[in-house]
């Protein structure tokens, strides 16, 4: 069903390196903390506000680097947000073209019910907990698979090797507790 | 305009090059991490590597401007939310970018997946306080920095050898490895429950 690896391999790092030719290297993670602050601003309009400066916020992680995030979040229409919806697009138009995902594998995917069987809920709640964990370590990391791994070792980032070596020496444990039966 | 213009057309095939190399397919994604098909993590250092020697050799050609490199800081969280992160994309098998394209692409448990993140995302920002003051965000080896000195970039090298060639060095073994690795890396033994 995927590319072949090699094919896959070139077109993903010529993404990679379009992005950092026209515009600066891919992230996707701080993207959710933006979401977040979108959402608690129109909750809570005192949330983030505007300064002589630029932005800053009463949430101190927003309001680091000089307000940089809280700039972001009164500016949703800006390159990193439009980037990650686009994401979706281009994801969605992909997934359409080749006929879409398959029906069986919509709620729960092949190998997690070749371990852990049919109950959709039990796999909603594993996927709602690993994103809380993937999220919560993406940003005290300050960068995901894309911005940290990807981007990073392609910059020759020591924090990218770091990142890589934390993230598959977790990984690879896990995954191989979890999912002992193939499919 | 243009930014958002770029946004749009490079976010797009973004997405797209996601969803055909499988990496929004948990199935794909675990079969990568327990090493019984790591075709995936070929695809991913390969591209790696494609990254690499384009963005240095363009460097040196003077096609790519150095001022686009971004760089981010090392410090000892960046370990322990690389754990994180790697322990809840083995149990999800979603890291960011994948679990919206996959969303997107039509997986239900994908949105579990974002909900909890956006979840997660607030959490940390509740939590970075914290985290701030126990001085595991300090930066450790020089902060921003590459492993050769790349010219013009403004970042300290953890070395002074010229940190283009370092780039090209490093993309060539990262290519060379993604070849060497065998699709599987496991033994096939695993049809039954292993007994506990």
């Amino acid at each position: 069903m995927p590319l072949n690896w090699k094919l896959g391999g070139v077109l993903l790092g010529l993404v990679f390196f379009m992005a950092v030719l026209l515009v600066k290297p891919i992230g996707v993670s701080t993207q959710f903390v933006i979401l977040d602050g979108i959402v608690a601003d129109a909750v809570n309009p005192s949330l983030v506000t505007a300064t002589d400066q630029g932005y800053t916020s009463t949430n101190a992680y927003l309001a680091k680097s000089d307000g940089k995030y809280a700039k972001a979040v009164s500016n949703p229409l800006n390159y990193s947000f439009v980037f990650v919806v686009a994401m979706m697009l281009g994801g969605f138009l992909s997934a359409m073209f080749r006929g879409g995902i398959e029906a069986s594998d919509r709620s729960i995917p092949a190998l997690w019910r070749a371990n852990f069987g049919d109950c959709a809920k039990k796999r909603y709640a594993a996927a709602f907990l690993g994103g809380f964990i993937v999220l919560y370590g993406a940003r005290l990391a300050g960068g995901c698979t894309s911005g940290h791994m990807m981007s990073g070792m392609m910059q020759t980032a020591v924090s990218g090797y770091i990142f890589a070596a934390g993230a598959f020496v977790a990984a690879i444990p896990v995954s191989l507790i979890m999912f002992k039966k193939e499919a | 305009m243009t930014s958002i213009f770029l946004a749009l057309v490079i976010g797009a095939a973004f997405g797209a090059v996601l969803d055909r190399v499988g990496a929004s397919n948990p199935t794909i994604i675990n079969r990568m991490l327990n090493l019984t098909n790591i075709n995936l993590a070929k695809s991913i250092l390969l591209a790696i590597g494609t990254g690499s020697i384009l963005m240095f050799g363009g460097q040196m050609l003077g096609l790519v401007d150095v001022g686009h490199m971004s760089v981010k800081t090392a410090y000892v969280g960046v370990f322990i939310g690389g754990l994180l992160l790697g322990a809840g994309w083995a149990v999800s098998g979603y890291c960011p970018g994948t679990g919206v394209v996959a969303a997107a692409s039509g997986r239900k448990d994908a949105l579990f997946f974002i909900a909890g993140g956006l979840l997660g995302a607030a959490a940390y920002m509740m939590t970075y306080p914290a985290w701030k003051a126990s001085g595991l965000l300090d930066k450790i080896a020089g902060g921003k920095v590459t492993l050769g000195t790349v010219p013009g970039s403004g970042y300290e090298g953890l070395s002074l050898l010229p940190g283009d060639i370092v780039g090209i060095v490093m993309g060539l073994a990262f290519i060379a490895i993604a070849f060497a690795l065998p699709e599987r890396l496991i033994g096939q033994t695993v049809q039954a429950q292993p007994a506990e």
